[in-house]
């Protein structure tokens, strides 16, 4: 740092000297920012990472004010959502920031998800980084879901017995499970209020938790590139990798760049879209809960549809809901299921391609079945075969394929 | 690698390409409402109050917010729209108690604040247009057996149903409604009636989010503010990344 003259220079140098010799604050902020070397090919898909944080972050601070006027009780809850939209200065404008964050945090983490497939991000050194990853995406779920009960609105609280309902598949102790759930011999005011402590105290925390490790996991092996070249191996005589950037300032300022794309996008469905087509805000959530109307189509909100439709597939519950979990967790074994010698998808043959192609459509192709009143059950079971063909034959293509050689050096 | 942004951009476009949720119940007529005229939503408030609050309620808006937003004086909203001994503060509440009229009907009759939402302009306005009188009362092509008479029928006139006997997928014959005729005519021509509900529709879908008023007023800038910031972003960008990419 440079030296700064003056009383107020010397004060805040003393400042910062004290702060550093206590608390390392300086090698931090090298290990993590001005001395974290990251690939310099970084392309489109890598401000997918920095942007799930930033969402995080919106949720974090929309949700806190959120709480402010938020009422978790069955009687008052719906009122108090059209409280803030209405009479809380701004309210509107934060419960809509929050709403519209939740459908972006899945896209922008979709696709984070995504871009760590194509290019082999979770293979060998960065397994850990991969299933802490994959945690958060459970929590994630977990997390939203609550969420989108807290409303009290038609979908909430029937999109929550639909759920909750599934736990009864379980053998013997199906029915004790549901109760245990939901605090109550249906979904009311117990369940509310549960959703709530869980949904802005114990997830977020363990939200929180998560994504540190999963920073920490990722700075300890460093990033994986497009190209997927270990770019420690070839260093400088300082100990620099020759084909890294510092993060700080060459990623921050792209990252910014990328914010203020994405934001853009944000405030245009804020401000202009904020029900998302009916996807993000659901018509249906603007009738307060009534347990004794069941409405004619419960579908989920968009971002679970794919898992929901896979749910659908099998005619019997418990083992529809197995496959539904297994839709998940398989994700969990990716790097273990992954045998192919080069990372990136540019190195390997033309089955990972096809497989990968394959496997997007079957994700979208679930996700729009699993809004549908009137998916064809073969359709349904198709593209299920073809989500989980996906990573029960990926030992099998990624041996055998042919793979073209790895530079030892990032092309230029 | 420009491929696989193409199939992806692809899948995200058929995503989206999936008709909106809103639009449910099929051959619903255009509302046409604007919410940003100023003078539709005024008619829409008085008659609303007029014709709707004997029974139903608004009970998230509130009077004072309706002056407010639609540039009526607190004197005018306190002379001619408050119901008996209300405050210009209070939520627009029916002078009917819901829970008595649930008691009477059997069903009460739905708040309203955010029928807009739920159902969506279009409905509204189709529904206030498509009732017809049979031997056995008032039906509606939108909502079948309506537990509402038609309230506005001295305005619109009495519309009797032109019927047709198909057979349908199970091969029950029915009876649907293909049309509907005025068959006596009501204080308002066809198009002044069109214009009474669709100003109804607008008053509705204003208070079931009277942020809309502004909201899209407040986009526009705060898109020009994040459009320069993120053009100055590139520029930042561009000028630390020059060393890199040669």
């Amino acid at each position: 740092m440079a030296k700064t003259a003056g009383t107020i220079g010397r004060t805040v140098d003393a400042v910062d000297n004290w702060v550093n010799e206590r608390a390392g604050v300086k090698a931090f902020w090298k290990q993590h920012l001005s001395e974290y070397w990251a690939p310099k090919n970084f392309n489109l898909w890598y401000f997918f990472g920095s942007l799930s944080l930033l969402v995080l972050v919106n949720q974090l601070l929309t949700g806190i004010f959120l709480t402010m006027h938020y009422k978790p009780d069955a009687e008052y809850a719906f009122a108090s959502i059209e409280f803030i939209m209405r009479d809380v200065e701004w309210g509107w404008l934060i419960r809509y920031m929050h709403s519209t964050g939740a459908s972006l945090f899945f896209v922008v983490v979709y696709l984070h998800m995504f871009r760590a497939l194509m290019y082999g991000s979770y293979k060998k050194p960065r397994e850990l980084v991969w299933v802490l990853g994959v945690a958060i995406f459970l929590v994630l779920m977990a997390e939203s879901f609550m969420g989108y009960v807290l409303p009290w609105g038609q979908m909430s609280y029937w999109g929550a017995q639909v759920i909750i309902s599934l736990f009864g598949a379980v053998p013997i102790v199906g029915t004790e499970l549901v109760e245990w759930i939901r605090g109550d011999f249906f979904v009311a005011d117990a369940t509310l209020n549960r959703f709530f402590a869980l949904h802005v105290v114990a997830l977020p925390m363990v939200l929180l938790l998560l994504v540190v490790l999963h920073l920490a996991a990722l700075h300890e092996v460093g990033s994986n590139n497009p190209e997927g070249v270990d770019i420690k191996a070839k260093k400088d005589a300082q100990g620099r990798p020759l084909d890294a950037v510092p993060f700080h300032p060459y990623y921050t300022v792209k990252d910014i760049f990328g914010a203020g794309v994405f934001l853009l996008i944000a405030a245009f469905i804020i401000f202009f879209w904020p029900e998302g087509g009916g996807y993000f805000l659901k018509p249906d959530n603007f009738v307060m809960a009534d347990p004794l109307v069941t409405p004619d189509h419960i579908p989920p909100v968009w971002y679970f549809t794919a898992f929901y439709a896979i749910l659908q597939a099998v005619p019997d519950k418990l083992m529809g809901v197995i496959l539904m979990g297994a839709a998940v967790l398989i994700l969990f074994l990716v790097p273990w299921l992954d045998r192919s010698p080069v990372r990136s998808l540019r190195y390997r043959g033309w089955p990972s391609k096809i497989a990968l192609g394959l496997f997007v459509i079957a994700f979208v192709r679930l996700s729009m079945l699993g809004l549908a009143q009137d998916a064809s059950i073969l359709e349904l079971r198709f593209w299920t075969l073809v989500y989980f063909a996906f990573f029960i034959l990926m030992p099998i293509w990624t041996t055998f394929e042919n793979t073209k050689p790895v530079p030892e050096r990032i092309p230029s | 690698m420009s491929t696989m942004i193409r199939s992806l951009a692809g899948a995200v476009l058929l995503l989206i390409a999936v008709p909106g949720l809103a639009a449910k119940a099929g051959n619903l007529d255009s509302a046409g409402t604007n919410v940003f005229d100023r003078a539709s939503l005024q008619r829409g408030a008085a008659l609303f109050v007029n014709y709707c609050m004997g029974c139903h309620s608004m009970q998230y808006q509130r009077y004072q917010r309706v002056a407010d937003d639609l540039g009526l004086s607190e004197e005018l909203v306190e002379q001619t729209l408050l119901l008996g001994d209300q405050e210009i503060s209070d939520y627009m509440m029916s002078s009917m108690p819901y829970e008595e009229s649930a008691d009477w009907f059997g069903k009460g009759p739905p708040d309203l604040t955010l029928t807009a939402r739920s159902r969506g302009p279009d409905w509204i306005y189709t529904f206030l247009r498509g009732y017809y009188l049979t031997d056995n009362g008032w039906n509606n092509t939108v909502l079948e057996n309506p537990a509402m008479p038609h309230v506005l029928w001295d305005l619109q006139g009495i519309q009797r149903a032109l019927t047709e006997t198909v057979t349908d997928d199970e091969g029950n014959s029915v009876t649907v409604v293909t049309a509907l005729e005025l068959d006596s005519a009501g204080r308002l021509s066809t198009e002044e009636y069109d214009r009474v509900v669709r100003d109804i529709t607008a008053f509705m879908e204003y208070a079931a989010e009277p942020a809309i008023l502004v909201r899209q007023r407040i986009g526009v800038w705060v898109l020009l503010f994040l459009a320069v910031f993120t053009f100055v972003a590139y520029l930042l960008y561009v000028d630390y990344w020059k060393d890199v990419k040669k």
